[in-house]
């Protein structure tokens, strides 16, 4: 039914919450947006008239970089950090944590599953 | 957190003497330093500073993009060599 800025279409849930099931859209911005275009944040997404629609889609359009122009973004800044060879670009070659935790324990988000080293004896 | 804006960026007063002078009289050097805290400003793009990592000094050629980062971030403190082979037996 309701479809904005690209496939996303949750159903079944109030405005307020559906709208964050966009990349780029938290609760807060879902919250800011809904009143800017006035709409009562419960409304059912199946409730939302066409004109609602078409307010919040402009609203984000205007206002927000979502989805893929969102991760391009976030990507280029990745990639710059990696080509100026900063200390931030080189953890994130690595995929080791960037802002100087520690990694002599933890840190399993970034380095991913555990690998025992050198095989297991027996 | 990041620095006070009322206060502007951190930038080592011996480079700036350096990079003015350098700027002046059209030159290119390489700058020796130590100041591995202090931010690139516009003014370095071009220049190339050799950075101390605590042991050598890093040649950093700086270009646009790396403004507004710190020297030190280009020039690496410690060297990981890999984990040490396991012992076999035991």
């Amino acid at each position: 039914m309701a479809r904005i800025a690209g496939v996303d279409l949750p159903r079944n849930k109030s405005a307020e919450y559906a709208l964050p099931y966009i990349y780029g859209i938290g609760i807060t911005q879902s919250r800011k947006i809904l009143s800017a275009a006035k709409v009562p944040p419960e409304t059912p997404v199946t409730k939302l008239t066409e004109q609602q629609v078409v307010a919040i889609r402009n609203i984000i359009a205007d206002e927000f970089k979502v989805e893929g122009e969102l991760r391009t973004d976030i990507k280029l800044n990745i990639k710059r950090l990696m080509d100026i060879g900063s200390y931030r670009g080189l953890r994130h070659r690595r995929g080791l944590p960037v802002r100087g935790q520690r990694t002599h324990t933890n840190a399993r988000t970034r380095k991913g599953r555990k690998r025992s080293p050198g095989g297991r004896k027996t | 957190m990041p620095r006070s804006v009322k206060k502007g960026p951190y930038v080592s007063e011996n480079l700036v003497l350096k990079i003015e002078a350098l700027n002046r009289s059209k030159k290119k050097m390489v700058i020796k330093t130590w100041a591995r805290r202090s931010t690139i400003t516009p003014d370095f793009v071009g220049h190339t500073f050799a950075v101390h990592n605590g042991n050598k000094f890093i040649p950093v050629f700086i270009s646009e993009n790396m403004v507004g980062h710190k020297l030190g971030e280009f020039s690496p403190t410690r060297i990981f060599r890999g984990h040490p082979e396991r012992k076999k037996g035991a």
